[in-house]
């Protein structure tokens, strides 16, 4: 067992470097001189020359790489060219603001995904399975950005219930958790969720559907166990790969929060991301897109993990 | 070329003469390496030894048995002569000419040696007609599409399946003893001399296996072709074969004519296989398990004598020292301490059930 | 049962039954397909869009780029603009079934390409196996490391907005996925008899890969990259809504729901149509792509 954990971590460092490489390769790629998102273009030759040596650009490639690489682990990820704030700070301010919406986006997708998926599972084939199945395919097959759009539309500019954009009355400064800041959560995290809901649906409606149909559940019954354990018991088989998707819906969500909240105007690692494209900041850019990347390289690896201790059928070369 | 000058074809191609081997197998060795365990110091390199230096000759014209149990190495010996897995050490000697030699390529090795393997479905195509099956190794080796088409039908005629019904077919479309027959039919497109039978009847009906056993006797005669005959059904290498080789734990412990071997085993491995044999003669019943227990582990084999752990007449001497193979009775040839004599397997008094070995 | 043969003369079989010929393993999966009737509805759907996009310009009643001021966001039903018109006064329709042709086209076009690439990549690296494998798919593992949508926008941040820019960024997202299954189909064909069969009849691994390989490879790998297609489409529009991807005044879909953004309060309904085409033709890939599978898991 710990020498799957070695293994695993053995497998995820390598990989960990290649990704910081490729967000290190991010401005490389970049059209034009990576000086130019730093200086004014009217800049003399001289100052150029000084700001060359000072970031490091006259350098050959892998020993600024490394550098870059040694400044970030120490949390230093270069300062933002548009606010001239440190990457670091707010890339983790924006990470917590878009944790709130995917937390709680997983939590709905998970909830009525599993409840749609145990439906379908149990009353397989009947008109309920159809319409789940088909409310999963739609679930994936809808891009998220035109569902936000369309659920301002309804519920901020018919009905007027919940506000279209934002993340509070203040902005996102200050946070408070009742309703006046609460309701501007609902619509992204409602969209967000459709998403995760549909995979969900379709994975445990596959894990249910499988279970009852072993023999096993047969003999179960014959011997008398209530429908109520039956159920327990195919919740308890179901849990473990239920819950690893959950967990890497999470990441998904995380990595890919940009749509949405760019229709929201939600000030989270995706706001930040749109930003930074824009704006042509480049160590913002790369900053966040090295945070997100990682972390969603190291909750792959928990899931795995997680998903070898709590699941002993699953066999780990 | 008409399939009847296949046998003139083969003679005009025999380069040693009568008497030499059609093939020799010297010092074949192959080990599987397994994931080492453990860290630093602790770091062990394991491997499943699955041939372990085994040294026997194919005759021209015989058809010769290979048994023993699962895991002794028939199947890797089988891949190792068709080249399919590299051997780690030892030669093949293919009519007096070494393979890998200028006088033999493995390419020309390839057209010699064919091989039927044991699962008839898998080992077809199942995006290839039967008929596109059968005649893809002749155009690898230059023959016209047409004349390898044509050539494929003559011999799913000869193997028994009308070519007008099954050409075109596809494999889930036949059945397993069907299937069969064109694997046979593949191996012969390339007018082998040699063909391997790896359990190529284990998976039959015993129906079709009889069937399919009259077959390649056949086709042996018509064809004048030589068989390595792998199986674990005694009787079957018992009615087939002219002679039998014996496999234990990855080396070859007896060799010998088929009839004088069943009659009179002469290594206590073969002795104890010949009697788990069931046989419905009251005469011979007996109540105790012949062999006992599984076979040890590949991995790390037994000291001295592979089979001293299982052995009814193993003495101390046969944990320490490793038995020559050798010819004990003349043509027949046999690895135990037995029949070797300045072994110190005479002088042994104590038997080993009561020495520990390692 | 062995009947003799005798040489012909002539050297023609004029004596030879004709060889019955079975349906092959396409012909099969297209009698399937063409039996379902929700793939055959979907099949439908998108035949007409592509109908559309291809003749869009001898079908569209206005032209897609002539603004006018005083005609801005015009409801559905207006004369001479049925679908109403965008905030510069365009035709509606006009743009959508022109914003067709990119809209499409950059959603199957990465697509077909990853498909070419990273099956290459995946039978290659499946075939070869050994240290090669784990290098190619080492590599290729750290791109599939991103999330699909942060590798699109990642790339096409750093690429700069364009057409261009975003099939490749698109493409190299897609590659990794497509290699993937494609090694994976690959090792297990590879270990199979029937390719250990060819192996000892000579051939060399380039022949066996052609003929053998191939053939059991390309499906499996096809449906997946099919399944990919709706996906596809939904992250080049979503480039195209965050302005990464086509540059105005060009039409396609996501571009034409970021800038009618602003007439969600005015005209709703307008603002939401591009993104109902998105949707439609997304699902209606996905069934396709569903009914495909179904067809080639069919147990022979």
């Amino acid at each position: 067992m710990l020498g799957y954990l070695f293994r695993r971590l053995g497998y995820a460092l390598p990989i960990m470097l290649g990704v910081s490489f490729l967000c290190f390769m991010l401005v490389h790629i970049a059209p034009g001189d990576p000086l130019v998102s730093i200086l004014p273009a009217d800049a003399s030759a001289e100052l150029q020359q000084q700001m060359m040596r000072l970031y490091g650009f006259d350098r050959p490639l892998l020993e600024q790489f490394v550098h870059w690489l040694w400044r970030a682990l120490h949390g230093d990820l270069g300062s933002s060219i548009a606010t001239s704030r440190p990457v670091v700070d707010e890339v983790f301010k924006a990470v917590g603001n878009t944790l709130m919406i995917a937390l709680l986006a997983t939590l709905i997708g998970f909830t009525f995904g599993s409840l749609f998926g145990f439906v379908a599972g149990y009353l397989r084939n009947s008109w309920a399975d159809r319409l789940a199945s088909f409310v999963s395919v739609v679930g994936v097959s809808l891009p998220n950005y035109w569902l936000g759009m369309v659920l301002v539309i309804v519920f901020s500019a018919q009905l007027m219930w919940l506000p279209a954009t934002g993340a509070g009355p203040g902005g996102s400064g200050d946070w408070n958790w009742n309703w006046a800041h609460v309701q501007y959560l609902i619509l992204p995290a409602l969209t967000m969720s459709f998403i995760p809901m549909g995979i969900i649906a379709r994975t445990v409606r596959a894990l249910v559907a499988d279970i009852l149909s072993q023999e096993f559940v047969v003999g179960l019954r014959a011997r008398g166990l209530s429908e109520w354990g039956v159920f327990k018991h195919v919740l308890k088989n179901c849990a473990p790969t239920a819950l690893a998707v959950m967990g890497l819906q999470l990441g998904y969500l995380l990595g890919g929060s940009i749509l949405i909240e760019t229709v929201f105007s939600w000030p989270g690692t995706g706001f930040l991301l749109n930003q930074a494209i824009f704006q042509r900041d480049l160590p913002l850019l790369q900053g966040t897109i090295l945070v997100l990347a990682l972390f969603f390289v190291a909750l792959n690896l928990l899931v795995d993990v997680l998903q070898t201790v709590f699941d002993p059928r699953i066999e780990r070369g | 070329m008409s399939l009847s000058q296949q046998q003139l074809v083969n003679e005009f191609r025999d380069v040693g003469g009568a008497r030499q081997p059609l093939l020799i197998v010297r010092g074949l060795k192959k080990y599987f390496p397994l994931k080492s365990t453990g860290f630093g110091l602790r770091r062990e390199r394991l491997a499943v030894r699955a041939v372990d230096g085994i040294n026997f000759e194919i005759l021209k014209g015989e058809t010769l048995g290979v048994v023993g149990e699962s895991g002794c190495g028939k199947s890797t010996t089988a891949r190792l002569l068709m080249q399919l897995t590299e051997q780690d050490s030892g030669e093949l000697i293919f009519d007096g000419q070494a393979l890998g030699s200028r006088g033999l390529p493995l390419r020309e090795y390839r057209r010699q040696t064919q091989m039927v393997f044991q699962d008839s479905y898998s080992s077809l195509n199942p995006r290839m007609t039967i008929e596109d099956s059968i005649a893809f190794g002749p155009t690898v080796h230059g023959v016209s599409k047409r004349e390898a088409l044509e050539r494929a039908h003559d011999l799913l005629l000869r193997v028994g399946l009308e070519p007008a019904r099954f050409a075109g077919r596809y494999p889930h479309e036949l059945s397993g003893g069907q299937r069969q027959r064109v694997n046979i039919a593949r191996a012969l497109a390339l007018e082998p001399r040699l063909i391997i039978l790896d359990e190529s009847v284990s998976a039959l009906d015993k129906s079709v296996e009889a069937q399919v056993l009259n077959l390649l006797q056949d086709l042996k005669q018509a064809f004048g072709l030589t068989y390595l005959f792998i199986s674990h059904d005694l009787n079957v290498v018992h009615y087939l074969c002219d002679r039998v080789l014996v496999m234990y734990l990855g080396e070859v412990v007896e060799v010998g004519p088929a009839d004088a071997l069943f009659e009179a085993p002469l290594h206590p491995y073969t002795q104890a296989l010949l009697r788990s044999m069931p046989t419905t003669d009251p005469l011979q019943r007996t109540e105790e398990a012949p062999l006992a227990g599984d076979p040890p582990n590949p991995i790390n084999p037994p000291s001295g004598c592979r089979f001293h752990t299982r052995c009814q007449d193993a003495r101390a001497v046969c944990a320490s020292v490793a038995p020559i193979f050798h010819e004990a009775v003349p043509g027949r040839r046999v690895a135990c301490l037995k029949y070797q004599p300045d072994s110190g397997y005479e002088t042994a008094q104590i038997p080993l059930r009561e020495v520990t070995h390692g | 049962m062995t009947a003799a043969i005798l040489p012909d003369p002539t050297g023609e079989r004029l004596d030879r039954p004709a060889v019955v010929r079975s349906r092959g393993h396409g012909a099969n999966v297209l009698r399937r397909l063409l039996r379902n009737p929700v793939a055959m509805i979907a099949a439908t759907i998108l035949l007409l869009l592509i109908l559309v996009a291809i003749f869009a310009p001898w079908l569209m009643p206005a032209d897609p780029y002539a603004t006018s001021m005083l005609k801005r966001l015009k409801p559905i039903g207006t004369e001479g603009m049925p679908l109403g018109s965008d905030e510069l006064g365009r035709d509606l329709l006009s743009r959508l079934m022109l914003g067709a042709r990119l809209s499409l086209f950059m959603g199957i076009a990465p697509v077909v390409m990853a498909f070419v690439i990273g099956g290459s990549i995946g039978i290659l690296a499946g075939y070869a196996g050994g240290w090669l494998n784990t290098v190619v798919m080492r590599c290729v593992d750290v791109l599939y490391a991103f999330p699909s949508v942060l590798l699109a926008i990642a790339l096409s941040g750093a690429l700069g907005a364009g057409i261009t820019n975003s099939l490749v960024s698109l493409t190299v997202v897609f590659v990794p996925q497509i290699a993937r299954i494609a090694e994976s189909v690959t090792t297990g064909v590879r270990r199979s008899d029937y390719v250990d069969a060819a192996r000892a009849s000579g051939a060399s691994s380039l022949l066996i890969i052609r003929k053998h390989v191939l053939g059991n490879v390309i499906g499996p790998v096809f449906v997946y990259a099919t399944s990919l297609i709706s996906v596809s489409m939904i992250l080049a529009s979503g480039l195209s809504f965050l302005g990464l991807g086509v540059k105005p005044p060009q039409p396609e879909w996501g571009l034409m729901l970021n800038t009618l953004r602003t007439a969600i309060y005015t005209q709703p309904w307008i603002a939401a149509l591009p993104g109902l085409l998105i949707f439609i033709t997304s699902v209606s890939f996905n069934m396709l792509a569903d009914g495909l599978r179904s067809a080639m898991e069919v147990k022979q």
